[in-house]
């Protein structure tokens, strides 16, 4: 058999690669591209040889690997190294992981929504696949032999017939005059071979993070390199109306004062307006910054206050709104319905936090600009700092540095527009540094929500009518200048998706005024529309004198897949996933929630002040259930224990997924017992972590993560375990208090 | 403005910083060591721990005219080939997630096992309570430092 000779053009119509913008970038113009990436992140000119775009040899036989996602804790750049180097099969010390830069060929480079492995898994392994190909027909055009006389295998290839050897190494340069293979004349490996697919292998960087030999984006250096830090409106579309700069001009380090211009009407990811301060080091800026007198013009928006707003979202979800989602009729339901509960929650503003706060440098020569940054999307950062520039994408060269955690903030480039902004107006390069309370007060936030629940009850506990409504300000205020209303993927998590039977059924949403900055934090709108749900039913189990698992079990009924569209009429995005490949599977529910009472004992006589609850929460496609045992004693809540239980499908690696897990439980902690931004008068309280609170080492909980394996597609890991943490929390409360709290925080009622 | 003594990691340095710069921005700064973090600036997170004569202290808000004639160990002092156990018990745990705040981590851990070797459970949250990890590693860090304290034990 003889790898069939494709010209590129055939190569994206049989691979399809073309469609969802990867390439092989085999002898084209990327090769220019992959080589500049080469050299910006390795010392050592081995000279690889390009395979692919994702795969180089050195006659070394080093194997540099492309990781084109971010990195930030959860584990990609480990993980998408695994899939490549398991399907190329070679060994694991010879691979150098190097950080793709900003670039279209890679597909989507946005490490978002909890996408790199379940977006990225069968690419990948077709591209560590179509290199060892590579690597075979090398060999056989090598030896002169038919391709099936090879076998590449732990990083050399064999002639099966004589059993002589060339290396990797040794094949590069040949290999890399190869065709590329069609991809569907690929073998890709059997389960049962895989040797890093699956295996709880060590993240790349663990070396180097012991060391401190680490590179985030506060850590980039380079000569000329000058500091910023920006004073920034305190209240979103306000502006600087005087500025006195002659005591910050003084401090020995500054050089330069800058004014940010206005912020645009919507914000995007463009600076917000303010004065900068460029020294030489960053104490000096952060001394300049603190010597600048400023008056504001503090805009529209400074009548805003986040308790008025959240009361407004309340009394708007008691009055019937917008439908989104309908079946059956509610009305006649909840006429019919033996008992009908209902219920009204409320969730925060909320702030990222992550352990690094932005940071990126620019250096804009000419109509080009070189971009160092902590990011996680690099792809944005070209977008819109070409726009700012007035340049185009190609001139934006973007390098993703390790990111000190991100859950979302990272994902918006407005700190590099930042910085190429004073990059071009200074001619020097700039690094832009938030500080802690920059990164609080000048965040994108999550948004706070107030939601109301109805539901009927049969004489059996069966649901016969089940109403929903929901308010808060949505994300796309961040990039419509008008209110466009609640958007379908806001609503699709864990709002419009419900997997419980019920007879009739009615969901409403309205959007409420955006007066900061909305963004998208870790699980995004699950945060609150889990919380309420899952109290929810657990009130309703309660109120049948069911046990909770038990209620679940029978409102989850037969094993089905659901459709949003059929079911409630309601267009549903499913994580951008197509249905056929992630349905909406009771039988999954059904797993975890066996899997958890297997681990947990819920009818357990327990002692006074303590108690479980659970919720199981279906998020990236992704099936977590978690269950929390909490004490509460004198007013104080002390959180015991805490079990996890995901089915993420196919894993590449479980010790990062279990990783993953324990975070986003202490996550969902931090957020559920302390987590709370307020806005008064436009402008944030909050400042830091005395009054931002996140959780610490005393507060933490025994966590126990229990991975349910199975064959299904990679679902999302980062994300999903963080919504089910909240209501499992209160529900605890409950059990043990028999107090519900409907309103996060809970330090808002009891000591933490 | 005089020129400031420093000993890091057993070497000498001289650095042209006003005294009042903290510790922190001197050596990420003015000397290029970067594994020294940035988390929050007011003492309130540990990412910028760094020992100060064998102490713990938050680098961020200590000036650095304070080190002089003192010793300064960082991250980078604890063993460049990562072969301490505590870096060992790190690895062993894979306790970092994004890695930022464990430079700061280790750093505490460190001096709490040099001033006890064989913490208690409440020892260890004591001593780490100030090191906030926003990913959420405690249980590895607590498993982390159980495992170097029995490796040291076993050492000397
Ligand atoms: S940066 Fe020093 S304690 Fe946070
Ligand atoms: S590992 Fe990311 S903050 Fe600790």
């Amino acid at each position: 058999m003889k790898a069939v000779q494709l010209n590129r053009r055939d190569f994206l119509k049989y691979s399809g690669f073309g469609a969802s913008g990867l390439l092989l970038g085999c002898a084209t113009a990327k090769t220019n591209m992959l080589a500049s990436t080469l050299q910006g992140a390795t010392a050592v000119d081995t000279s690889p040889e390009t395979l692919n775009l994702f795969v180089s040899i050195g006659s070394d036989n080093r194997i540099h690997l492309i990781n084109h996602r971010s990195e930030m804790g959860q584990g990609s750049k480990t993980g998408i190294t695994q899939i490549i180097a398991d399907e190329l099969d070679v060994d694991w010390q010879n691979i150098e992981v190097i950080q793709g830069l900003g670039n279209y060929d890679y597909g989507s480079q946005n490490t978002d929504g909890s996408t790199s492995i379940r977006s990225f898994y069968s690419k990948m392994r077709e591209m560590g696949a179509s290199a060892k190909r590579m690597l075979e027909s090398a060999a056989a055009q090598f030896w002169q032999v038919d391709l099936a006389q090879v076998e590449a295998k732990n990083q050399v290839v064999i002639n099966k017939v004589t059993g002589k050897q060339l290396t990797y190494g040794d094949l590069a340069e040949l290999a890399a005059k190869q065709p590329v293979p069609d991809v569907k004349l690929l073998t890709l490996k059997n389960e049962s071979d895989f040797k890093f697919i699956g295996k709880p292998v060590a993240a790349v960087d663990l070396d180097d993070i012991v060391t401190g030999n680490t590179v985030f984006g506060i850590d980039h250096e380079m000569p000329g390199l000058l500091t910023a830090v920006i004073v920034r409106c305190p209240v979103i579309h306000g502006k600087v109306k005087s500025l006195d700069d002659s005591a910050a001009r003084k401090i020995p380090g500054v050089v330069d004062v800058i004014q940010m211009p206005e912020t645009t009407l919507p914000v995007v990811f463009n600076p917000l307006n303010g004065v900068a301060v460029l020294a030489t080091n960053t104490w000096a800026a952060m001394k300049g910054r603190e010597a600048l007198k400023i008056e504001w013009d503090l805009g529209k928006n400074q009548d805003y206050n986040s308790k008025d707003a959240l009361a407004m979202m309340a009394e708007t979800v008691k009055k019937p709104t917008k439908v989104i989602g309908k079946k059956g009729d509610v009305d006649a339901g909840f006429a019919k319905a033996k008992t009908v509960i209902e219920a009204s929650y409320s969730v925060p503003f909320e702030v990222h936090a992550p352990m690094e706060p932005p940071m990126s440098t620019a250096m804009v020569t000419g109509d080009s600009c070189e971009i160092w940054a902590s990011s996680q999307n690099p792809q944005a950062i070209m977008k819109h700092t070409a726009n700012l520039l007035g340049t185009t994408e190609d001139k934006i060269k973007v390098h993703v540095t390790l990111l000190g955690g991100a859950f979302g903030r990272k994902a918006k480039a407005d700190y590099s527009l930042e910085a190429a902004f004073l990059s071009k107006a200074s001619g020097k390069p700039v690094k832009v540094v938030w500080t802690r309370e920059d990164d609080i007060q000048s965040g994108y936030f999550h948004a706070g929500s107030a939601q109301y629940m109805k539901a009927g009850l049969d004489d059996n506990g069966g649901i016969i009518s089940w109403l929903q409504r929901v308010s808060y300000p949505s994300i796309f205020s961040t990039f419509s200048p008008k209110d466009k209303g609640i958007q379908g993927f806001e609503l699709g998590m864990g709002y419009g998706d419900l997997p419980f039977e019920m007879e009739n059924y009615q969901a409403e949403a309205s959007s409420a005024r955006a007066a900061v900055r909305i963004g998208w934090m870790r699980s995004v709108c699950n945060i609150q529309q889990a919380f309420a749900l899952h109290s929810f039913v657990d009130e309703l189990a309660h109120s049948q004198n069911i046990s909770t698992p038990k209620f679940l079990k029978a409102i989850y009924g037969a094993d089905r897949k659901i459709n949003p569209k059929e079911e409630y009429n309601f267009k549903y995005f499913n994580y951008n996933e197509p249905l056929k490949k992630h349905a909406i599977e009771i039988s999954r529910y059904q797993a975890v929630l066996d899997k958890l009472t297997q681990e947990v004992n819920f009818d357990e006589k327990l002692p006074a002040g303590q108690g479980w609850g659970i919720a199981i929460h279906r998020s990236f496609v992704s099936y977590v259930g978690v269950a929390t045992k909490v004490e509460v004693t004198n007013g104080q809540l002390k959180v015991l224990d805490v079990h996890c239980a995901i089915d993420c499908g196919t894993v590449i690696n479980p010790d990062r997924v279990t990783s993953q897990m324990e975070g986003a439980m202490i996550f969902g902690l931090s957020l559920a017992l302390m987590g709370k931004v307020d806005i008064e008068n436009g402008a944030v309280v909050q400042s830091n972590f005395h009054d931002y609170q996140v959780l610490r080492m005393s507060q933490t909980p025994n966590i126990h993560v229990h991975l349910i394996p199975n064959g299904n597609y990679p679902g999302g890991v980062g994300e999903p375990g963080v919504p089910p943490l909240a209501p499992s929390l209160a529900n605890a409360v409950f059990a043990a208090t028999g107090e519900r709290y409907r309103t996060l925080p809970l330090n808002k009622y009891l000591s933490v | 403005m005089p020129m400031i003594q420093l000993n890091i990691n057993d070497k000498n340095y001289e650095v042209d910083a006003p005294e009042d710069m903290p510790i922190l921005w001197v050596l990420r700064d003015l000397l290029n060591k970067k594994g020294t973090k940035f988390g929050c600036g007011k003492g309130l997170c540990g990412s910028c721990t760094v020992h100060l004569n064998g102490e713990p202290i938050r680098s961020c808000v200590t000036p650095v005219g304070i080190a002089k004639n003192s010793k300064i160990k960082t991250i980078e002092g604890v063993d460049e080939t990562g072969a301490h156990p505590i870096q060992i018990a790190w690895k062993e745990n894979n306790v970092p997630q994004c890695g930022y705040c464990q430079s700061g981590q280790i750093m505490s851990a460190l001096s709490l096992l040099e001033s006890n070797p064989k913490p208690s459970d409440d020892d260890i949250t004591n001593a780490m309570q100030g090191n906030i990890c926003r990913c959420g590693t405690y249980p590895r860090i607590k498993q982390a430092i159980k495992d170097a304290s029995k490796a040291m034990e076993s050492k000397s």
